[in-house]
């Protein structure tokens, strides 16, 4: 009998100690996992330290042999001459022309595409929404020579309809949009005919409200892809008048290697990301939204 | 139900939409695909009312041609590297930030933040951290050897000639690998932590019982039913590989190489680009078809072989 209690107390003791091995290890594990995540920020983050400490050094502190991690005096010239450098401002207001008015046009087609293939009965309607998902699959490249070719017979080089309207459909924004369509019951469509209430009307008071997250999703999406595009307006369109952001920033500073005054070129990265950053921290949650769905860039 | 009324509405909304695909998507397509076949297609000549006769003489130019194979073989090799190296290195920090909960959000948000940035942009940002400024006339005494050779140099380490005139090419690529590497990793991180979110608890519980070790749970737990995320990244990934073009020309600039070595670096989608402006769309466009026809392939070999592996 004591022997057995023995045994049972024993047995206890050791459980103890496993539990409180275990207990060390979880913190060793979890210890490692902050230590891994911090390191990996870390990295991560580098580039925009470095970007930002770099363009508030003077051009000869940069240079310093052992480089210092904390300006030793701030400096903001070279923003301003950043800005006259790559004439900026002219670059800002060219890009939110097009990224606005593009923007702008895509969601109304956007709008009453997938209104179309969500609500209304048409022959050929499953095919033809087939169709559409297929031309997903083909790389844009294919379609770019063509495509510069035809803007070259419409005599549309060298304008802002070239960079607007080639990439007004965006097939997989129907298809994002339709999704969210159909989720509204029909039974709201067909009590709102009975009242006598028209297609648009009942797309503008309750469709477009219920479907806003996506609308908004879709919107910065597409602005941030007017901001970033490059090799498009690059090919069609790269005069003063205009051009773009990005095409402007690598005009402007063409050479990365060598002797090169990076703090000024550093001051015009950190203006052209600076509204990039902005609409991140606002509107988190629509652009992570958004990318997880499209699994596109820009 | 369907009465011509209805259709005809129908059409009426889809018309923008319908109307530019059939111009800058169609017409695209099938245009590309004829040029492509067409001897020695030139805009130039083609405007002055030649004739072009049908045949492969694109395809054969183009895989003749030297400049292509290196551009072909600069784009293998970033893809090669670049897709494992980012999807594991992803896979290691969503299941990290998965077993946390004080400052996940915080963490998360941190390495979603390069996907909002312009790659060009960051692009110039990595060349100053690895360029190496004001080296003398000799080319032996550099003035500054820039960020990451001073941090090189801290643990002990010689300094690299990383993408400055006279580079390796090994050192040039390494560069590219660790910035598109960099890039890649919010939009896999983001996919792979959601899909790891959706797992059922349960699975983790029942391994905890049996006390299973954990690099076992995240070979045969983790892995196996996170692998439709896998297989939907590592796609995407080797698709995105495949086109790799901006974030070269953020690096190095428009001349697709170190100083003195233009287009030493140049991909694909560069070499489609470049036979543009001189019109030579039969090459460009053939060229175009050989990029669309690896993606395919390789595609449908990802698809095959996670068919086997995948558990859906």
């Amino acid at each position: 009998m004591a022997k057995k209690k023995d045994s049972v107390v024993m047995h206890e003791r050791d459980l103890q100690q496993v539990s409180a091995q275990q207990r060390v290890m979880q913190g060793v594990v979890k210890a490692f996992t902050y230590l891994f995540l911090g390191v990996m920020a870390l990295i991560v983050l580098f580039p925009f330290y470095w970007m930002i400490i770099s363009s508030l050094k003077d051009l000869a502190e940069y240079r310093l042999n052992v480089p210092t991690l904390w300006p030793q005096k701030m400096v903001f010239y070279n923003y301003v001459e950043a800005f006259e450098t790559a004439d900026l401002a002219q670059l800002f207001l060219n890009t939110a022309y097009v990224g606005i008015v593009s923007t702008i046009l895509s969601l109304v087609i956007t709008v009453l595409s997938a209104f179309a293939f969500a609500r209304l009965e048409f022959k050929g309607k499953d095919a033809m929404f087939a169709a559409l998902l297929a031309t997903m699959m083909i790389p844009g490249e294919l379609f770019t020579i063509t495509n510069y070719a035809t803007i070259n017979e419409f005599g549309w080089m060298k304008t802002f309809t070239v960079l607007i309207v080639p990439f007004l459909v965006s097939v997989f924004y129907i298809y994002l949009l339709r999704q969210n369509f159909m989720q509204v019951p029909n039974e709201l469509y067909l009590a709102a005919k009975v009242d006598g209430c028209g297609d648009l009307k009942y797309l503008w008071k309750v469709m477009i409200p219920l479907a806003m997250p996506t609308l908004i999703s879709i919107t910065i999406l597409k602005m941030m892809g007017a901001w970033n595009s490059y090799v498009w307006p690059r090919l069609v369109a790269n005069d003063d008048a205009h051009r773009l952001i990005t095409n402007g920033l690598r005009n402007a500073f063409t050479t990365t290697t060598g002797d090169v005054n990076y703090p000024v070129q550093m001051a015009a990265v950190a203006i052209v990301s600076a509204p990039l950053f902005l609409v991140f921290l606002f509107l988190r949650k629509y652009i992570m939204q958004g990318v997880s769905r499209s699994g596109i860039k820009g | 139900m369907v009465d011509s009324k209805h259709q005809w509405k129908a059409w009426i909304y889809l018309s923008p939409a319908i109307v530019l695909l059939l111009i800058f998507t169609v017409w695209p397509i099938i245009n590309t695909v004829r040029i492509a076949f067409l001897e020695g297609y030139n805009a130039l000549e083609a405007a002055y009312g030649v004739q072009f006769q049908f045949g492969l003489g694109n395809f054969i130019k183009v895989l003749q041609y030297s400049d292509f194979m290196t551009c072909l073989k600069n784009t293998m090799l970033l893809t090669v590297l670049t897709v494992p190296i980012s999807t594991i290195l992803a896979l290691l920090i969503a299941v990290a930030l998965n077993s946390i909960k004080p400052l996940q959000k915080f963490l998360q948000t941190i390495f979603f933040l390069p996907y909002v940035t312009n790659s060009i942009a960051i692009g110039m940002v990595f060349a100053a951290m690895f360029n190496i400024i004001g080296l003398s006339p000799d080319g032996m005494r550099a003035e500054s050897w820039g960020i990451i050779n001073n941090v090189i140099m801290f643990f002990g380490g010689e300094p690299v000639n990383w993408i400055n005139a006279q580079s390796s090419y090994a050192a040039n690529i390494a560069v590219m690998t660790i910035y598109i590497v960099w890039n890649a990793l919010p939009f896999k991180i983001l996919i792979l932590l959601g899909g790891l979110q959706s797992i059922n608890k349960q699975y983790y519980e029942a391994a905890r019982v049996d006390g299973t070790p954990r690099w076992r749970v995240l070979t045969r737990i983790t892995v196996p039913l996170l692998s439709p995320m896998l297989v939907y990244v590592v796609i995407t990934s080797f698709i995105g590989g495949f086109k790799e073009y901006s974030s070269i020309v953020g690096i190095f600039g428009e001349k697709m190489g170190p100083v003195g070595a233009d287009l030493k670096l140049n991909t694909m989608v560069g070499y489609i680009y470049e036979a543009l402006p001189e019109m030579n769309y039969g090459v460009a466009s053939a060229a175009a078809l050989v990029l669309f026809g690896i993606i395919l392939v390789v595609t449908l070999i990802n698809l095959q072989v996670s068919k086997k592996r995948v558990h859906f």
